[in-house]
């Protein structure tokens, strides 16, 4: 079902980096959210940033549009700084779990959007605003529906949208904030064809996500970060038991079959026991009510109960 | 026929007519966005903190106009401010910044006995009594406010819809932050000696929260809040007069009647395109519902 991303390193050769972070490191008034990131992310790539919650990914992603409040060292993005009032076209896709789906904007409101820039002042949408939304509409496949509410679209078709609002300035770079969390498994898979799509025809794409299985592991570059940069590279080589556990500060295991990685919880009868535990002891204490000083209220109930039932 | 032209013959329902429509007409346009952006209660409160400034522009011999309006450009500003801070939500600034305004204001009343009664009409509104100068500043304002709406359409609204994304294609958020807060407070300011404060917080959020229910386009949610807004004053001035009823009142209730209808005819609406949209098969017995999407 899942996407194997990772072909498309085939169509590329060596390239120069995208993206640099010179000793970075980030807060936001707090304790440091990222630190000492020295990283580079290649021109053309499709990376995948994983990390537990807290670890900085976000952070990391905003770094590159220069959006940190608190920010030491460097990010460059094509040779420019991110916080320079020139950085370079960057396309940003949100998490859908944070768009307000009932705010009043059609979908071609939406897409436009990302064209704003270039012209705050004028009102009015052009001819050429007109036809270059169809256009990236067109491509991503939602061409017929530029008149609808966005709460009206399936899951699959919404990010769509975002990812027309990030394409129509016709970024160097885009980069995505989890675009499969909350999704269903036909979205997911849809939306990492739609961006394998795009990453051959050029776009460097970055993203992060939780999902380590069927996302990252399918991905040609991954990241590993918790504050720091724990690891990068191939999830072939990266996704290892010693990374991962430092990553997550967690007992993971990994296990290899037939080329797949796929990454479990090294202890799993821990967490069933726990689970089970728990259960049990809810069974034992409705027992012990059953019999003891409660019994007379559920007997009340349960007759109450009944009362209304139809007869069979 | 007369029921339109009689009222005309008297100088005071012109200029309160012709405010009613304007503050109508203003707080529908700058209610869209107060009520996009989740703040409704902004109206209520900032209404009451420049109740407080101009409680003190009296005691300091100051303008109202000018002494209300930096009071409650000053409140919008801190608010934004405070609301920006991880820990204090919008709602929570809102109600610090301005009760303690307002409570100053009663302060200041309750230590100088004398001018109780002047206050009367900024808390309940004094339609028939706006003078030539309410109405130029309610002009002006408004003629303020829909050129800074139209000339920043795009930033307000990718603001309002995603202020977190908005910087990041390049739109200047923090000027505009702060022009919109001046905008509020001038439009507060404006139609405080109108409505009142206890009822602009109605005519901010109505007009609005109806236009939302009619349509699903931000663009025609503008127009549509700013013609109800104005409908509700021009006809709530009428029936205030023929009902002799408080025309602040009259309008603010109007409003709720037309959103009222709005919400029956919308929910009624949408039951039934929900019943035709959902095909219903009996399989073994079972509805499936099947979606399309």
């Amino acid at each position: 079902m899942t996407t194997d991303l990772r072909d498309v390193r085939a169509l590329r050769g060596p390239s120069s980096p995208l993206v640099r972070f010179e000793n970075v490191s980030a807060s936001y008034g707090g304790p440091a959210v990222l630190e000492d990131i020295e990283l580079e992310l290649p021109r053309g790539g499709l990376i995948g940033i994983v990390g537990p919650s807290g670890a900085g990914k976000t952070t990391l992603l905003r770094a590159m549009v220069g959006q940190v409040p608190r920010l030491r060292g460097r990010v460059l993005v094509d040779d420019r700084d991110a916080r320079s009032g020139n950085p370079a076209r960057v396309g940003w896709v949100p998490q859908l779990e944070t768009v307000d789906w009932d705010f009043p904007a059609t979908v071609r409101e939406v897409v436009l959007m990302g064209r704003w820039s270039r012209s705050p002042w004028r009102p009015w949408m052009t001819g050429g605003d007109r036809t270059e939304a169809d256009r990236v509409r067109d491509r991503l496949g939602i061409g017929g529906l530029g008149a609808r509410q966005i709460r009206e679209l399936s899951g699959g078709q919404q990010q769509r949208v975002f990812l027309a609002r990030a394409l129509i300035a016709d970024p160097v770079l885009l980069l995505l904030d989890e675009p499969t969390s909350g999704v269903d498994i036909r979205t997911r898979d849809e939306v990492l064809h739609l961006l394998a799509d795009l990453n051959s025809q050029g776009v460097t794409i970055v993203l992060t996500t939780h999902e380590l299985n069927s996302v990252a592991a399918h991905l040609p570059h991954v990241v590993c970060i918790n504050r720091r940069v724990i690891a990068e590279g191939d999830p072939d080589e990266v996704f290892t038991a010693p990374i991962l556990n430092a990553t997550y500060a967690a007992d993971l295991r990994v296990v290899r079959q037939d080329g797949s990685v796929l990454v479990a919880d090294a202890a799993p009868h821990r967490l069933r026991d726990a689970l089970r535990h728990q259960h049990d002891g809810y069974e034992h204490a409705h027992h012990e009510h059953d019999g003891m000083p409660h019994q007379h209220a559920l007997h009340e109930h349960d007759g109450a109960a009944h009362e209304h039932l139809p007869s069979p | 026929m007369d029921l339109i032209t009689e009222p005309l013959g008297y100088a005071f329902f012109r200029s309160g007519l012709a405010v009613s429509v304007l503050v109508g007409l203003l707080c529908g346009l700058i209610g869209v966005y107060v009520v996009l952006r989740h703040m409704s209660y902004i109206g209520h409160g900032l209404s009451h903190a420049v109740f407080g400034g101009a409680v003190v522009a009296y005691v300091a011999s100051v303008d109202f106009y000018l002494g209300a309006g930096a009071w409650g450009f000053a409140a919008a500003l801190i608010i934004n401010w405070v609301s920006r801070r991880r820990r204090i939500g919008a709602d929570a600034a809102i109600g610090i910044v301005t009760t303690a305004s307002f409570a100053l204001g009663v302060a200041l009343i309750s230590k100088t006995r004398s001018f109780t009664t002047n206050f009367e009409a900024a808390l309940f509104g004094n339609i028939l009594g706006v003078t030539l100068l309410d109405l130029a500043v309610v002009a002006v304002v408004t003629i303020a406010v829909s050129v800074f709406i139209t000339l920043f359409y795009k930033q307000l609204l990718f603001m309002t819809f995603d202020p977190e994304v908005a910087p990041i294609f390049g739109m200047r958020t923090g000027r505009v932050d702060v022009l919109f807060a001046l905008a509020l407070a001038a439009t507060i300011v404006a139609s405080i000696n109108v409505v009142g404060v206890t009822l602009i917080a109605a005519t901010l959020i109505i007009p609005a929260t109806t236009a939302r229910l009619l349509t699903d386009s931000f663009g025609r949610m503008l127009i549509l809040s700013a013609l109800l807004g104005a409908t509700a004053g021009a006809v709530g001035m009428y029936l205030s007069y023929w009902q002799d009823v408080s025309s602040g009142a009259t309008i603010v209730l109007l409003e709720a009647a037309i959103f009222v209808l709005a919400f029956v005819w919308t929910s009624v609406g949408r039951h039934r395109s929900a019943w035709a949209a959902a095909p219903v098969e009996i399989v073994h017995g079972r509805p499936q519902v099947f979606d399309d999407l």
